[in-house]
């Protein structure tokens, strides 16, 4: 790994200034993606500035029907979060099939949405759940929110703080994981919320998360699996790799898409 | 980079090491903990499994600064006084291992499960084992007494 220069900022503006006019700073939180890129030499920032301990980064909370979590939380904790698993279980759920256990014990909500990787999790919980990004000058819908892989609206200098999920009617997710890395060959998570049904899948666009409409126009008419038996996902756009082709990808979508519908209820 | 202090088996520790310096590497490198293994150096394989305030992380994954003022604690630090550990004596006595070099991750991440499903109120059995195993991998692949040694410490601690 190349040398790096470690921060600890105490507040969001010395944050913000440690990160805004160095081109080669990087913000760092449980650094689960970071870290390991960084030892390949993948990436070598010249400073790191590490977010978790920043005030207002941290705890889950619940109101309004919504439900909010701190960018900072680990995967384990919005796993084992009393409100997660009361108001949205799909999204404890999620989280608690995240890498592995150690991994989860490090790994943030705020850190995974920044990275955008086209094979996480998270991306497809907060798309579907039409979740809200927000962030130390604003707050960003998650349809604006998810720019293609590895990309975000996020701007330089630009800190996310919290999420805030709609608590839907009901909701599920359903992945298919690599087998070695357990990143999502295919995820798909359904929502039914008081606006219609939402369908967001991961994992298998090129241009990482995205929303089925053919099927949420399918789930709208009528919600249950079977829906969903004559709704094509074209494999045009969709990832091909050694795991497996684009054409295996869109039949994954369909399947998980059943299976997370059939799992909402 | 300023004098990184932490707890390391119940010890204050505090050092000069520069940013970049991987919690494994303090422990091994620094401290000459070398209990705590590099396997992958990717993060996947869970040999380098030590406890931060009393969690399992995977400490090539974690930045030493990034644990300032914890406590840490080591396949070293695990046994109380003179004797073993449970899940020590576990693995002594159900041979859970064939060569040896993935036995402190997997202990480290033993514990941190017995004490989590404890803590819960949930049963771990043998499934619930095994699946948290995901992120240790033994290459001799010698899960069977593996599992059977944190079954047996679950029952005893």
């Amino acid at each position: 790994m190349y040398a790096t220069n470690y921060h600890r900022p105490a507040t969001i503006e010395e944050a913000v200034s440690l990160l805004t006019g160095n081109d080669e700073a990087k913000a760092l939180s449980g650094g689960q993606t970071l870290l390991p890129t960084m030892r390949q030499r993948l990436a070598a920032p010249s400073d790191l500035v590490d977010l978790r301990g920043l005030p207002g980064m941290t705890g889950v909370s619940a109101g309004d029907g919504t439900l909010t979590v701190g960018a900072a939380v680990a995967h384990a904790d919005v796993a084992g979060n009393a409100d997660v698993l009361r108001l949205i279980p799909a999204l404890a759920g999620l989280a608690g099939r995240i890498g592995d256990p150690a991994v989860r014990h490090m790994g943030t909500i705020g850190g995974s949405l920044a990275n955008n990787d086209p094979a996480a999790d998270y991306p497809a919980a907060a798309l579907a759940l039409g979740a809200s990004i927000v962030t130390n000058s604003r707050e960003i819908d998650a349809g604006d929110f998810f720019q293609g892989m590895f990309t975000t609206a996020l701007e330089d200098g630009e800190i996310i703080t919290a999420v805030r999920f709609p608590v839907p009617e009901k909701a599920a997710y359903a992945k298919f994981p690599n087998p070695a890395s357990r990143y999502a060959m295919v995820g798909v998570f359904v929502a039914r919320t008081s606006a219609g049904a939402r369908v967001a899948v991961t994992g298998a666009g090129a241009d990482g998360v995205f929303r089925h409409s053919a099927m949420e126009t399918a789930l709208d008419a009528d919600w249950s699996p079977e829906a969903l038996a004559g709704v094509a996902t074209p494999a045009d756009g969709l990832l091909s790799d050694i795991h497996g082709s684009a054409a295996y990808r869109a039949h994954l979508v369909g399947v998980m898409a059943r299976r997370a519908v059939a799992a909402a209820g | 980079m300023g004098q990184l202090k932490l707890s390391v088996n119940g010890r204050a520790v505090s050092r000069d090491v520069p940013g970049e310096t991987l919690l494994v590497d303090l422990l091994r490198e620094h401290l000459r903990l070398t209990g705590t293994h590099v396997g992958c150096d990717t993060g996947q394989c869970g040999a380098c499994v030590v406890h931060v305030d009393g969690r399992a992380v995977k400490a090539c994954n974690v930045l030493a600064h990034a644990v300032a003022g914890s406590q840490v604690t080591t396949i070293e630090g695990l046994a109380d006084g003179g004797g073993l550990h449970p899940m020590q004596q576990a693995f002594n006595e159900n041979h859970g291992l064939q060569c040896g070099f993935c036995t402190p991750g997997m202990i480290m991440s033993g514990v941190d499960m017995v004490q989590r499903y404890k803590a819960a109120g949930r049963d771990l059995d043998e499934p619930a084992i095994r699946h948290e195993l995901e992120g240790n991998i033994c290459r001799c692949t010698g899960y069977e007494n593996i599992v059977k040694s944190i079954q047996s410490a679950a029952a005893r601690m």
